[in-house]
């Protein structure tokens, strides 16, 4: 029963980690940088989504999907603001700049939300199953199923239509990419609001079972970082099941060596991951070729 | 010219009625989860402060609330005590609801020789600091006490036999479990288990599959409102509801709405409750801070109450000892607390309570068990 019910929660948090972490490897594997404040863009998902459904009484489907698209919306801001400038310079400082744009979200929250945590209830999310003697919940199914089916969707995007192929290409190489009429920067912006979004669906999906407010996305992007850097962050589906690793992980750890020890173990099992395999568990090394 | 003089005169106007005035500072979480909290205690305060200010201050002197955020963080909470020792001149300084954030004040305001009051950290090294010269006074629950207080709650109530633990991972959490360890070896028992969960955990299945595993019939729960909810979520998602004796975290926020439907599960201890049969005082802080605040329309709107009450008696007491020191000078004010005799208060009637050995005011006898029934804290068993 313990490692049965770990691993229920193990899969639903890991699938939230990969999301976020797909985040990263999506704007990664085309530019090169990241947005480093991905939890406040997995914040931003939950209090759109409770704003609309909660707040302005909206139904949760379109409420979700128009959270989403402000979330995307984010996304190209953040490109815009906080990534092109330094970028097209050669510099690094959008590292620092996503964190601060990271932070600005998160205190405009503050102002605007609230200071105190809401609770987003959803009728449907509360119905359970009983799995091997376990209480499995809709949202608890439900979530690592969405992870993946957007990992898959990203996969195939990817692979089979022209833009994602547009895609690839700036991946491999952007000048040539670019000779061949390839709208880089466009492709970038759109790695970006992809970025967002998927955080956005993270935050919308954990939302039921936490709670909604302005930090709750610091640690979860700390986490889901580690993630990243552990799948090896130039592979979609490396990364999502690195999320599934990590998550499981920290809930067998929980399970059956005690609470204590969960923090402990799982990022020192990170450390010893990557000092054995650089690259990450599922990366390659990057070959330039000249 | 006759602007710059203006000026100067307006300065030193201002200086003037700075000098009439006695500071009394506020250290605590004004935003982020527990920001109800911090807002109930400045309230207590404020309501103490006109009361005192209406019959003409302290040593001739009016009252005047400074107060800064400290974010629920240890270091801001440090530089907000700073600010307001060295700044803001404070003559006695109050603290917030986070135990951590007090105990790292602690230190500074031992040093600086300024009386530290706090109306609602619980931490028991807070006041039991191990300074030769202790300037740390509390009107508020002290863990070591609250913890005997769970344990004969959970087995008079309850009939409990195994309770486990679940708490929060923090030094608040650690207090917690060695007070409750003392409470249970004092009667010869041992826990179910002892397990800890991060403030900011989503699922906390895993820790309470252990403890349900190890066959507890009871919870011993600390954490905040949000950590708090996220363990009677997680419960509900198992199915499983043990009697669960809480310390009074839920109160500091919207407990139902982040809990669910199994919030008036959780039993928890407050010092004070409006509801039922006030005193005289009970009906006047009620009244005034009905005044005072326009959404406080009654008793269920003072939330949580045990931030206003403590903060309320805490000031009066604080009044008390500076008038009993004749002067706002650390040293002197100290031994003015020492030599309060009685004090008809909010909570109780407090007859010398605080000694050199003694510098928390309430105790066990003083301790109300509550639950969350819709959005008010009522006594257990209490209809609205």
């Amino acid at each position: 029963m313990l490692v049965t019910s770990a691993l229920i929660s193990g899969l639903a948090l890991g699938s939230m980690y990969g999301l976020l972490a797909l985040g990263f490897y999506v704007t990664y594997a085309v530019s090169s940088t990241v947005n480093f404040a991905q939890g406040s863009s997995m914040m931003l998902g939950a209090v759109f989504a409770y704003t609309l459904a909660v707040t302005f009484g909206w139904p949760f489907v379109p409420a979700a999907l128009a959270a989403l698209a402000l979330c995307a919306l984010y996304g190209v801001i953040v490109e815009r603001l906080a990534v092109r400038p330094f970028a097209r310079r050669g510099s690094s400082a959008w590292l620092m700049a996503t964190v601060a744009l990271g932070i600005i979200a998160d205190n405009a929250v503050l102002f605007t939300f609230g200071k105190e945590p809401r609770g987003f209830s959803l009728a449907w999310a509360h119905g359970s199953v009983r799995v091997a003697g376990i209480n499995v919940s809709y949202l608890q199914m439900a979530i690592p199923a969405v992870g993946l089916a957007l990992a898959a969707g990203l996969h195939l995007f990817s692979r089979k239509t022209r833009y994602g192929k547009a895609m690839l290409a700036v991946v491999q190489n952007a000048d040539a990419a670019r000779l061949m009429g390839i709208n880089v920067p466009l492709a970038i912006t759109l790695a970006y609001a992809a970025s967002t979004l998927f955080a956005g669906a993270a935050g919308i999906m954990i939302a039921p079972l936490f709670n909604v407010h302005s930090d709750m996305g610091t640690l979860f992007g700390l986490k889901a970082f580690a993630v990243a850097i552990l799948g090896g962050i130039t592979s979609a589906w490396g990364v999502m099941l690195a999320g599934l690793i990590f998550g499981l992980t920290e809930a067998l750890i929980t399970a059956l060596l005690g609470s204590t020890y969960t923090q402990l173990l799982s990022f020192a099992l990170v450390i010893v991951a990557l000092a054995l395999m650089p690259n990450g568990l599922f990366g390659r090394a990057e070959v330039k070729k000249v | 010219m006759r602007y710059l003089i203006a000026a100067l005169a307006f300065a030193l106007s201002a200086t003037a009625v700075h000098a009439q005035t006695i500071k009394i500072g506020l250290v605590t979480a004004l935003s982020g989860q527990s920001a109800r909290a911090g807002e109930a205690i400045t309230r207590g305060l404020s309501v103490a402060i006109d009361e005192i200010n209406a019959k003409g201050g302290v040593l001739g002197r009016k009252l005047e609330l400074a107060r800064r955020d400290d974010e629920a963080t240890p270091a801001k909470g440090v530089i907000a005590a700073r600010e307001l020792l060295f700044k803001e001149k404070v003559a006695v300084l109050f603290g917030g609801l986070d135990t951590p954030v007090s105990l790292a004040i602690v230190p500074i305001v031992n040093q600086e020789k300024i009386v530290f009051v706090g109306p609602w950290a619980a931490g028991t090294p807070i006041t039991k600091n191990g300074a030769k010269e202790n300037y740390v006074f509390r009107v508020s629950a002290v863990d070591e006490i609250v913890n005997r207080a769970m344990l004969q709650y959970a087995q008079k109530t309850f009939n409990a036999k195994n309770c486990g633990m679940i708490l929060v991972n923090n030094p608040w959490g650690e207090s917690n479990e060695k007070g409750l360890m003392a409470a249970l070896s004092a009667k010869g028992i041992k826990p179910a288990g002892i397990e800890k969960f991060e403030a900011n955990d989503v699922d906390v299945v895993p820790q309470l599959t252990r403890l349900k595993a190890a066959g507890a019939d009871c919870l011993f729960l600390v954490g905040n409102v949000g950590p708090s909810a996220q363990v009677v979520k997680s419960l509900d998602r198992m199915g499983w509801m043990p009697p669960i004796v809480s310390h009074w975290g839920p109160a500091g926020g919207r407990f139902t709405e982040l809990a669910g439907p199994s919030a008036p599960n959780v039993h928890f201890v407050q010092t004070y409750s409006f509801f039922g049969k006030q005193t005289p005082v009970g009906h006047k802080v009620l009244k005034a801070l009905m005044a005072k605040y326009p959404d406080i329309k009654g008793p269920g709107d003072v939330t949580p109450a045990v931030g206003v009450a403590n903060a309320y008696d805490a000031m009066m007491l604080t009044a008390m000892a500076i008038q009993n020191a004749g002067s706002t000078d650390g040293p002197k004010v100290r031994e003015g607390f020492y030599k309060i005799a009685r004090y008809e208060g909010l909570i109780k009637t407090y007859e010398r309570p605080f000694t050199p050995d003694n510098h928390d005011a309430v105790n066990e006898n003083d301790y109300v068990w509550t639950q969350f029934i819709d959005n008010q804290i009522l006594p257990v068993g209490m209809k609205k």
